[in-house]
């Protein structure tokens, strides 16, 4: 069969495979098998679906790919248009690559009705995917505001004892925030006639629309929806608490995926329509990620409890996210999407051990453990790795983007490198010390004594997010290969934009070079 | 000699009338203890009949007896909004009536003759009939609101209904009045080619009188006092009914007023009525306990949404009102249905504390209901979402960007209330031991009729939208 003949449809069939899967499940009966293997089988299918986008997906080639642009509404004009670039097809695979490994950890473990439980998972990750497909901005608010509800019902619902507080802080943050994305989004229709997000741009680049002074709060509109959901500091306090009461599939998706729907905004939003006010605003957003950065570093490591430290974790890891895309170098942008990339893999693995110990444990206190070595040497293997890759140690995943976030940050300027390069330092602080209280030492609790180790699921939902870790780290090419062109096309973008800008020294030839030292990095990443 | 076409472009609200009248008599000759159901089926049959005639008339539009109403797509999609309405509620009304022991068939006749009321609203383009049709809807509902007479608060709701309501409408008549006397006639189109050569303070005066009762009608803000007393005391269907029905209809006058009389000096009376409405009743909603209360609260905020679109003008703003009048007349009644359901003998179980543990109880009935409260908020897939949209992006396509602002900031303080019904029923454990009934079928059918429409309206809006825009353009002409 001619693999071609797919194009058009491989994204829709993508995001709503899980979604038609779980209109299914509605009418199966209440066996809880029967709903799980429906579900993993469901999930599993979408993620082979999606493998077909990196297999057929042609790096050098410009603007988006496997797109499909039909007629959805014709008054107000909307599109349904789905395209895929380098930066939203490896974040569809990392949702449709977590999606079957929180079916598999969630096997046991979800406390209240299973079925709706895999339900509102799947509708999750049909959402989700949405968001990262869409080019049409009234699709994009669509979908994102279609993956709050079944989120904050999965932590409300089958969540932890202040599941509810969670619930509701988790929802309405991220209502609030983002209805200023909404009011960006219909002003731009109402000055363009369309949601289209390249005629948009088009219209911005060519200086068909002018944004005057309208542009400052477009940016800051869109910039605050996606500040919340990244999110960054000061808007970070509803992560440690969605986190904290979240069920573990909720916690790996949150963390994992969802996070990056925020980054991904900035990028391909903020960055994307609004290049001069992005670098106009970079100093205090470069700012409030450092902050981020060392401030979600240092709280993370006074937590008493492993899920709120990890959640803090992830504070300082988005931090270099942002860090690195308003540096504006290629390296920088191409960092800060392998660590969304490697974030997603090494904290949704970091969530899914914290979730099996509390599967055994039901507590998350980092205090109740010590000594785990000895009872559960496996599942100490794999918690050890998944650490050093959070840490950034070299031939794992996080260290590629971390060393590219940095080279790019600090080309930008010395200072953003230096503060952000101790983020490094303080990760190690942190996640090494809760090792170390937690797998050695002597038995302080004797519950912990008999605790079995990982059994041949949990293994099976391990191995493949360690072994992701890995090839990400030893072989970054696999992913940059095709990131680094859509990286190259927002600094150009930019570049353009710049020139507008007085007093901003970018230049083309200087684009070419961050890709030049790109190339070097990514050599010595190896 | 009137000829016969103008019986045509008036048959939905003649077959009202008959099948109405018809059920008034045929109720004397029940015996006491009687079913009342085969009167409702006699009510529901005029209803669809009245919205197949709505249907017919798309072939026979332009204006009759001598130029008092006029049927075009505009009357025509309120007319069949208003019947469906009137289905659904006669529909959900059935199992209600006998579970709160109301054995009087009066109450079906009573719903066609205000839809009659309200059907005429639509059409009218005649400012006396105008105030007519608006007396007929507003005494079947006063009467309505009174319906469980066993209970002293449905009593002080149709009391409290009806005195407020006859002074709002004694209002709307001293504008009329004044409107009269500044341009010497009460025709709308008359009145439009008279204003647009200048308007007299005296036709200012006119118009915010007019508003006044007709913002009392939609429950805006400030006229919106009445609202949850009402509503807290009124049988539940008949909430469903006079939430949607007249508001609708109202709306429906004011697009009228407002924009075919190109009526002057509207606009700061519209955005200041739309900004008071949304935060006033969403604030009052967020401390309610009463899920009917939380309703009529939630009504009010919903009738500030619709007129930030009226603040919007022209064609779009006009079609953004109707499609948000269709999805919210889906989304309201489907939840008043299933509050009434809820609601069980006498009304006993309507408050929150009632509705936790509901997922488990009546893991079907919760689920609906959470649709309509997503709906309401505005979620995605839903016809609220879409509606809301539109709203904000009418006012946007005006540059009204102060009022988006406070639209969608409102719409986000709303999402905590309408939120805390989901949260009742799926995440809280029960207080105390709510029995669920089975759902009977005539409340399953319109429960399912107000889901298919709001999922259809969130999903394919297309069709609605493109004859809102077809309706829109016949009022701006």
């Amino acid at each position: 069969m001619n693999t071609a003949v797919i194009h058009p449809f491989i994204l829709s069939l993508v995001t709503f495979v899980p979604l038609g899967g779980g209109l299914l499940l509605l009418a199966f009966p209440r066996r809880d098998r029967d709903i799980k293997v429906f579900a993993l089988v469901v999930s599993i299918l979408t993620f082979i679906l999606s493998l077909h986008l990196p297999v057929h997906f042609v790096p050098g080639q410009a603007g988006f790919q496997f797109e499909v642009n039909a007629q959805w509404i014709t008054s107000p004009n909307i599109h349904y248009h789905m395209g895929v670039d380098g930066f939203s097809m490896w974040l569809v695979l990392l949702t449709t690559f977590l999606t079957p490994l929180c079916v598999m950890m969630s096997w046991r473990s979800v406390h209240g009705p299973v079925k709706e439980f895999f339900i509102l998972l799947l509708i999750l990750e049909s959402a989700m995917i949405g968001v990262f497909v869409s080019l049409d901005l009234f699709l994009f608010y669509f979908f994102w505001e279609a993956t709050l509800i079944p989120m904050a019902l999965l932590i409300g619902v089958y969540g932890h004892e202040r599941r509810i507080y969670a619930a509701v802080k988790f929802f309405l943050y991220t209502m609030i925030a983002s209805v200023f994305m909404l009011a960006g989004i219909l002003w731009l229709y109402a000055h363009t006639g369309s949601f289209d997000f390249t005629v948009i741009q088009h219209a911005i680049q060519s200086g068909s629309l002018q944004l005057g002074s309208a542009s400052k709060w477009l940016f800051l509109g869109f910039f605050i929806a996606f500040a919340v959901k990244v999110p960054m500091f000061p808007f970070h306090t509803w992560l440690p608490d969605a986190h904290v009461e979240a069920p573990t599939a909720g916690s790996v998706l949150l963390a994992g995926v969802m996070l990056k729907m925020g980054t991904y905004g900035m990028l391909r939003f903020n960055l994307g329509l609004f290049p001069e006010e992005a670098h106009r605003n970079a100093p205090w957003i470069v700012a409030l990620a450092i902050i981020g950065i060392i401030f979600g570093a240092l709280v993370a490591m006074v937590q008493p409890n492993m899920k709120k430290l990890i959640a803090y974790s992830s504070v300082s890891h988005l931090g270099f996210v942002v860090l690195g895309i308003f540096s504006f170098t290629t390296a920088g942008i191409v960092g800060a999407e392998f660590v969304m990339l490697a974030h997603g893999v090494s904290t949704g693995a970091l969530f899914t051990l914290a979730g099996m110990l509390y599967d055994r444990r039901h507590t998350y206190e980092i205090s109740e453990f010590g000594g785990l070595a000895t009872s559960m040497p496996v599942y100490s293997t794999f918690f050890l790795v998944t650490t050093l890759a959070s840490i950034g140690l070299p031939l794992l995943n996080g260290f590629v983007g971390e060393f590219l976030v940095l080279s790019g940050a600090f080309r930008a300027n010395h200072i953003y490198g230096i503060l952000g390069a101790t983020g490094v330092i303080w990760s190690a602080c942190y996640m090494l010390w809760m090792y170390q209280r937690v797998f050695y030492g002597t038995f302080r609790n004797n519950a912990n004594r008999a605790l079995v180790d990982v059994n041949a699921r949990e293994r099976a939902t391990l191995w493949p997010l360690v072994a992701a870790a890995l090839i990400m780290g030893v072989a970054p090419l696999i992913w940059t290969r095709a990131i680094e062109p859509a990286a190259q096309a927002f600094v150009s973008n930019d570049n353009t934009a710049a020139h507008m800008l007085p007093g901003t020294p970018a230049t083309r030839s200087r684009a070419a070079q961050a890709s030049l030292e790109l190339h070097e990095s990514q050599v010595s990443g190896q | 000699m009137i000829p016969s076409t103008d019986y045509i472009r008036l048959l939905p609200e003649l077959i009202l009338i008959v099948f109405g009248l018809l059920v008034m008599l045929i109720e004397p000759l029940l015996g006491e203890h009687n079913n009342r159901k085969g009167l409702g089926a006699i009510a529901l049959m005029g209803a669809v009949l009245s919205i197949l005639a709505s249907f017919y008339q798309t072939g026979y539009e332009g204006a009759a007896f001598f130029d008092m109403i006029h049927v075009d797509t505009f009357s025509i999609f309120f007319h069949v909004l208003i019947g469906l309405i009137a289905a659904v509620v006669i529909l959900a009304s059935f199992e209600y009536l006998n579970l709160q022991q109301i054995r009087y068939g009066e109450y079906y006749g009573l719903i066609l003759l205000s839809s009659v009321g309200m059907m005429l609203m639509s059409s009218a383009v005649e400012l006396v009939l105008i105030f007519i049709a608006l007396e007929i809807s507003s005494i079947g509902t006063y009467i309505l609101a009174g319906f469980r007479r066993n209970a002293p608060i449905s009593i002080e709701s149709s009391m409290k209904y009806f005195l407020l309501g006859s002074f709002a409408t004694a209002f709307f008549l001293y504008g009329v009045a004044l409107m009269f006397g500044a341009t010497g006639s009460t025709s709308v189109y008359t009145i439009a080619t008279t204003l647009a050569q200048g308007a007299t303070p005296l036709a200012y005066v006119g118009i915010a009188l007019m508003f006044v009762g007709l913002g009392f009608k939609v429950a805006s803000a400030p006229f919106h006092i009445w609202t949850p007393d009402v509503y807290e005391g009124a049988p539940a269907p008949v909430v469903a009914f006079m939430s949607t029905g007249p508001k609708a209809a109202a709306f429906a006058v004011l697009l009228r007023v407002l924009f075919a009389t190109e009526a002057p000096g509207w606009f700061w009376l519209i955005w200041a009525s739309a900004v008071l409405s949304m935060t006033l009743g969403n604030i009052g909603a967020l401390v309610q306990n009463n899920v009917k209360r939380l309703l009529a609260y939630s009504s009010i905020a919903q009738a500030g949404y619709i007129l930030v679109a009226f603040a919007a003008a022209k064609d779009i703003g006009i079609s953004a009102v109707i499609f948000y009048a269709a999805a919210y007349a889906a989304m309201n009644v489907g939840a008043f249905a299933v509050a009434s359901h809820l609601a069980n003998v006498g009304e006993k179980y309507v408050t929150l504390d009632d509705y936790a543990g509901l997922g488990r109880r009546a893991p079907g009935l919760a689920a609906v209901l959470t649709i309509f409260m997503l709906s309401l908020i505005g979620i995605p897939v839903t016809g609220g979402f879409l509606a809301k949209f539109y709203v904000f992006q009418a006012a946007m396509q005006s540059h009204l960007t102060g009022l988006v602002i406070i639209g969608v900031i409102n719409s986000a303080v709303a999402a905590y209330y309408y939120l805390r019904v989901i949260v009742y029923m799926y995440m809280r454990e029960p207080q105390r031991d709510v029995p669920v009934l089975k759902m009977p079928f005539a409340l399953g059918v319109s429960l399912a009729a107000c889901l298919a429409a709001t999922i259809y309206l969130g999903v394919l809006p297309g069709r609605i939208l493109d004859y809102a825009m077809a309706s829109a353009r016949v009022l701006v002409r």
